[in-house]
C-alpha cells in the first residue's frame, strides 16, 4: 500500500535514533575537575598508599574532594569546582614528590552503563577548554649541518687510522672538504671512504697544486636525515611533554617538517615553552693535556665565570644522549646539582676513558642550540632569514679521583631551575635538531568556558527559532520536521562522539548553521507535496511523488555542499576543521532524519488513509 | 500553494547591470583598499586580557609604551572590560608574554584570555593554503556539475559561486572588517550554501526541460525558478535567522564569521535566482542539450 513502511522498517530507525541518544548521552554530563596522578619512575607505583597518602593531605588542609580512583594510567582526584582543584595541586605535588607528577585535567562523568559500551563525551577543542597550540618547525639544514659535522670528525679518525696523510677537513654550506697534497693520497682516501660512508656523493678537483676531495649529501640520504631529524624530534617532544604532565596531549607531525604541539589546561605557558623549545645537550670532554696537537684543542669559556677559559681536548667522550636517567637534587653545600645515571655504552665508554686519566680534569660542557631571526630586504621585500648557532659553555671543571662508572653527578649550574630543567631534558632526550616556534596560541579557561555558554546559547536560541518558524508555516508537517531536526542534533551529536571529532567553537557555529540548513531538505519535500496537490494529485500520491521527486534534488545540493566541506577539512587547521567536522557531519545526518525519520512519521500518521486531510 | 509568476528573466538586462556594477565595485576595493587581513595571514603577536573595570585605553597605551612596546593597537574587544592588544610586524614568541606580564605589573586583576603568535612564513602560507582550496572547491564544484548535469550549468553555477564570493569579499573589503580564518571557512561554506540553491534551481530547469515541450527556454527558466522561488526563501529565512541568532549571542569570537556568512547568503540566495539563470541564457540553453543525459538513475535509492 502506498505510504506504508513494513515494521521493520520502523523498528530499525528507532533502533538507529535510540543508538543515537544512547551515544550523544554522556554529553550532558558534564566534566569534572581532576588532578590526575601517573608516576614518573618504573620504582614508584600509583597504588592506594598514594592515594591514602594524597586524601589524608586534602583533608588536613581542608580542600573537599569529590571522588578518588585507580584508573590504568595512575590516579584519578574529582573535585566539585575548579577552585578546589587549583588548591589541591599544589598540596598533592609537595606531598608527592618528584617521583610523580600530577595534571589538572576535565575528566568525563560518563554512567559506567554508558561507558561499557564505548560512550562517551564529544572532545573539546583548546578554544573550548582552554590550552595551548604550538605550532613548531624543525630546523632541517642544521640536522645536515651538525651530520656533516659528526661525519667530519669519524673520516678524520678513518683517515689517520689508515694512515692516510689530509691537510685539513672543512665542513661549508652542503660540502665536505678534504685537502690532499698527493694525488695518491687522494686516490686511497677515496676509495676507504666509499666503502666505509656509503651515504655521501664523492667528487675530486684539482686547484693550485693541492687535490680536494668533496662529500655531499645524495637526494636519498638527506631526505633520510631529515626524515630521522623529524621522527627523533618528534620522539623527544613526547617525552617531554609525558614529563610535563599535561593530561591528553597531542604531538603530530605536520606537513614535511613542522610539528604540532597541543597542551590542554596547560596555564604555565612560559615553563611549557622553555621546555618544549629547548635544545640544550651536554658533553663531556677530557682537558686537554700540554702535549696534544693545536689543532685538536677547543677554548672554552665558563657559563658562570666571566673571562674564564679552560682548553679541551675536541674528541667527546659521552654526550646527553647515553644518558639514562637523571634527576636532580642538592649537594651537602646546597647548591643544585644532577645526578646522572648512564646506558650501559655510556658507562662503558666513560669508565674506559676515565681509567686511564685519573688525576686529569674532565669537563661538562653544556650546548645550547639557538636561532636568530632577522630581516633582510630582498628584491625590496622584506625576508626573514634565521641563523642558528650554538652556544657552548663549561659548567664545571673538575679532576677526575677514580674511574667513573654509570653513576656520577654534576654540578655548577644556576639555580634549582636549571638543575631540574636539565634534569628534565637528559630523561626526555635530546632534540636531533633545532625548533622554532612559528605559530603559538593560548587560551585562557575563563575565555574557554565563556565560548563554551555562548555557543550553547546560540544553539539553543536558533533550534527556537527555527522549529517556530517551521510549525508556523508548515503545521503539523512542521512537527514531523521539527522531530527530524531534534532527530539530526541527536545524531550529530552522537557520530562527533563516536568518532571522538573535536569540537571547536566554528564547530558549534556550523551545528547552529546546520539547523537552519537541515529544515531544507523537508522544506524541499513539503514544497514539492504542496505542488502535488495544487496540480489535483490524490494527497497519497501527492506525498509520494512529492519525496520522490525532491529526492533527487536533495541528493544532488548536499553532495556539492559535502563536497566543499571535505575541502574545507583539508585545508582548514585547528578551529576551521572543526567546523568543517559539524558541517559534513550535519549535512550526512540530515539527509536521514530529513528524508527517512520525516517520511517514517508521516507515513505513520497519515499512510494508507484515503480522506485524510494534510495540514501542510 | 499559489506558485508566483514573476517575470524574472524579464528583468535579467537590469539584474546582470547590477551584478556587474557590484562586482566592479568588489574588484576596485579589493585592487585599491584591498582585505584587513587578521593575525592568521598577516603574522604578528595579539594578546586579548580581561580586567575586572573597565580600564582607560589610552592609559595602557601609555604603559605599554613606557614598557618599551610602542608601536602597538590597544582595542576593545566585545566589552568595556576586553582588551586586545596587537603587535604585527614583530615575530618574536616571547613576546605575548613580556606584553601579558606588563600589562599585569601595571595593574591588578588582569586575566589572560588568549595571546597568539603566527610567524610571518606560516601567515603567508595560510594565506596561500585558503586561495588555493577555494580555487580546488570551484573546481571540483564544476567537474561534479558537469559531470551529473551538463557543462552550461556547471559554467552557470559556478560563475555565480564566483560572483558570490567576490561580492562578499568585496563588502569585507568596503567595510575594512577583519578578513581571519573563520570568514575564510564562512566564505568556503557560502560556496556550498550558495551552490546549494543553485542545484536546486537548475534541478528544477532540466526536469522542466524534460516534461515541458513547445516552450521558449526563456520562459522554461522563469517557471522554474517561480516553482523554486518558495522553497529558496524559506531555507534563506530558516538559514538567517540562525545566522542573526549567532551574529548577536555568538560571541566576538564568531562575529566576523556570522557576518560573513549572512552576507554570502544574501547574496547567494539572489544570485541563485538571477546569476545561474541568466548565465544559462547567455549559453544559449537548448533542449537538445540535455536529451543525451540519463534518467533519473536514483531512483531505485528511494527511502
Amino acid at each position: 500500500m502506498l505510504n506504508k513502511y513494513p515494521l521493520w522498517k520502523y523498528l530499525l530507525i528507532v533502533f538507529v535514533l535510540a543508538l543515537g541518544v544512547f551515544y550523544a548521552m554522556p554529553n550532558l554530563y558534564p566534566d569534572d575537575p581532576a588532578l590526575q596522578i601517573s608516576s614518573q619512575k618504573a620504582t614508584s607505583v600509583v597504588d592506594e598508599r598514594v592515594i591514602n597518602k594524597v586524601t589524608k593531605a586534602l583533608e588536613a588542609s581542608g580542600v573537599p574532594l569529590k571522588e578518588a580512583e585507580l584508573t590504568s594510567a595512575g590516579a584519578t582526584f574529582r573535585f566539585n569546582n575548579g577552585e578546589d582543584q587549583l588548591a589541591a595541586n599544589p598540596i598533592v605535588s609537595s606531598v608527592l614528590g618528584d617521583a610523580y607528577v600530577s595534571a589538572l585535567n576535565l575528566v568525563p562523568t560518563t554512567p559506567e552503563w554508558l561507558s561499557a559500551f564505548g560512550a562517551g563525551p564529544a572532545k573539546l577543542g583548546l578554544d573550548l577548554r582552554g590550552g595551548v597550540h604550538f605550532l613548531l618547525e624543525v630546523d632541517t639544514p642544521a640536522a645536515l649541518q651538525q651530520r656533516f659535522i659528526v661525519a667530519a670528525s669519524e673520516m678524520k679518525t678513518s683517515l689517520r687510522q689508515q694512515r692516510i696523510r689530509y691537510r685539513s677537513v672543512e665542513v661549508d654550506g652542503g660540502v665536505l672538504s678534504i685537502r690532499f697534497l698527493k694525488q695518491d693520497d687522494l686516490d686511497l682516501a677515496l676509495s676507504m671512504l666509499e666503502d666505509e660512508f656509503e651515504e655521501y656523493l664523492y667528487s675530486t678537483q684539482e686547484l693550485d697544486g693541492e687535490f680536494y676531495l668533496e662529500a655531499r649529501f645524495s637526494e636519498i640520504s638527506k631526505q633520510e636525515i631529515e626524515a630521522y631529524a623529524l621522527q627523533q624530534n618528534l620522539t623527544t617532544l613526547r617525552n617531554r611533554v609525558n614529563e610535563l604532565g599535561v593530561a591528553e596531549p597531542l604531538v603530530q607531525r605536520q606537513g614535511s617538517n613542522r610539528i604540532v604541539v597541543e597542551l590542554p589546561g596547560v596555564q604555565d605557558t612560559a615553563a611549557a615553552k622553555r621546555i618544549i623549545g629547548a635544545t640544550a645537550n651536554l658533553e663531556f670532554r677530557l682537558e686537554a693535556g700540554l702535549e696534544e696537537t693545536t689543532s685538536n684543542i677547543e677554548e672554552m669559556s665558563f657559563r658562570n665565570e666571566t673571562g674564564r677559559t679552560a682548553r679541551l681536548e675536541r674528541d667527546i667522550i659521552i654526550t646527553g644522549e647515553s644518558v639514562s636517567d637523571a634527576s636532580s637534587s642538592f649537594d651537602e653545600n646546597g647548591q643544585p646539582q644532577v645526578n646522572i645515571n648512564l646506558d650501559s655504552k655510556g658507562g662503558k665508554q666513560m669508565s674506559k676513558v676515565t681509567r686511564t686519566a685519573v688525576g686529569r680534569s674532565m669537563a661538562v660542557v653544556f650546548i645550547e642550540h639557538k636561532s636568530r631571526s632577522r630581516f633582510v630586504e630582498v628584491d625590496g621585500k622584506l625576508v626573514e632569514e634565521r641563523q642558528s648557532f650554538s652556544e657552548k659553555g663549561i659548567i664545571s671543571l673538575a679532576t677526575i679521583q677514580s674511574t667513573l662508572g654509570n653513576a656520577f653527578r654534576i654540578t655548577g649550574l644556576n639555580g634549582p631551575r636549571e638543575s631540574s630543567d636539565l634534569a628534565l631534558l637528559l630523561r626526555a632526550g635530546a632534540l636531533a635538531a633545532p625548533i622554532y616556534f612559528v605559530e603559538e596560541r593560548t587560551i585562557g579557561p575563563s575565555l574557554g568556558a565563556e565560548n563554551i555558554r555562548l555557543g550553547m546559547v546560540s544553539a539553543q536560541i536558533g533550534l527556537l527559532v527555527v522549529m517556530l518558524f517551521m510549525l508556523v508555516y508548515y503545521k503539523v508537517f512542521g512537527i514531523f520536521a521539527n522531530i527530524s531536526l531534534a532527530m539530526n542534533i541527536v545524531l550529530l551529536m552522537a557520530c562527533m562522539s563516536l568518532l571522538s571529532a573535536t569540537l571547536t567553537l566554528p564547530g558549534i557555529a556550523g551545528i547552529v548553521l546546520t539547523m537552519g540548513m537541515a529544515v531544507d531538505a523537508n522544506v524541499l519535500i513539503f514544497s514539492r507535496i504542496k505542488e502535488e496537490m495544487a496540480a489535483g494529485t490524490p494527497n497519497q500520491q501527492a506525498i509520494h511523488s512529492g519525496f520522490n521527486r525532491a529526492f533527487t534534488t536533495i541528493f544532488d545540493a548536499n553532495i556539492t555542499t559535502l563536497l566543499v566541506a571535505v575541502i574545507l577539512f583539508a585545508v582548514g587547521t585547528g578551529p576551521v576543521k572543526g567546523f568543517a567536522v559539524t558541517l559534513s557531519l550535519g549535512i550526512l545526518t540530515s539527509m536521514f532524519t530529513a528524508i527517512v525519520v520525516t517520511r517514517a512519521q508521516i507515513n505513520l500518521v497519515y499512510g494508507g488513509r484515503k480522506d485524510k486531510r494534510l495540514y501542510i | 500553494m499559489k506558485v508566483s509568476n514573476i517575470p524574472f528573466m524579464a528583468m535579467r538586462k537590469v539584474v546582470a547591470a547590477l551584478s556587474l556594477l557590484l562586482i566592479v565595485i568588489s574588484i576596485v576595493s579589493l585592487s585599491t583598499k584591498g582585505l584587513e587581513f587578521g593575525l592568521d595571514f598577516t603574522g604578528g603577536t595579539l594578546v586579548e586580557v580581561a580586567y575586572e573595570v573597565a580600564p582607560d585605553l589610552d592609559q595602557v597605551r601609555q604603559s605599554l609604551a613606557d614598557n618599551g612596546y610602542g608601536d602597538v593597537v590597544v582595542q576593545n574587544f566585545g566589552s568595556s572590560t576586553d582588551v586586545v592588544v596587537r603587535l604585527a610586524d614583530v615575530f618574536t614568541p616571547t613576546l605575548g608574554d613580556e606584553v601579558l606580564l606588563a600589562l599585569q605589573q601595571e595593574s591588578a586583576g588582569v586575566e589572560l584570555m588568549r595571546s597568539e603568535f603566527v610567524g610571518a612564513q606560516v601567515g603567508e602560507e595560510l594565506r596561500e593554503q585558503g586561495g588555493l582550496g577555494m580555487l580546488l572547491a570551484l573546481a571540483i564544484v564544476m567537474l561534479y556539475v558537469a559531470v551529473r548535469f551538463q557543462y552550461k550549468f556547471s559554467v552557470a553555477s559556478v560563475a555565480a559561486l564566483a560572483h558570490d564570493v567576490v561580492i562578499t569579499l568585496g563588502v569585507f573589503s568596503v567595510l575594512g572588517m577583519e578578513f581571519d580564518l573563520t570568514v575564510l571557512a564562512a566564505l568556503l561554506a557560502v560556496v556550498g550554501y550558495s551552490l546549494n540553491d543553485t542545484i536546486v534551481v537548475c534541478d528544477r530547469i532540466r526536469e522542466n526541460f524534460r516534461i515541458m515541450r513547445d516552450i521558449e527556454t526563456v520562459d522554461l527558466i522563469n517557471e522554474s525558478i517561480n516553482q523554486t522561488l518558495g522553497r529558496t526563501l524559506i531555507t534563506s529565512l530558516t538559514t538567517m535567522f540562525t545566522l542573526l541568532v549567532l551574529f548577536f549571542f555568538g560571541g566576538e569570537a564568531i562575529h566576523s564569521f556570522a557576518f560573513a556568512l549572512l552576507v554570502g547568503v544574501v547574496i547567494g540566495t539572489y544570485s541563485s535566482v538571477f546569476v545561474a539563470a541568466n548565465l544559462l541564457i547567455a549559453q544559449n540553453l537548448t533542449k537538445e542539450d540535455l536529451i543525451p543525459t540519463p534518467k533519473e538513475e536514483f531512483e531505485d535509492e528511494m527511502p
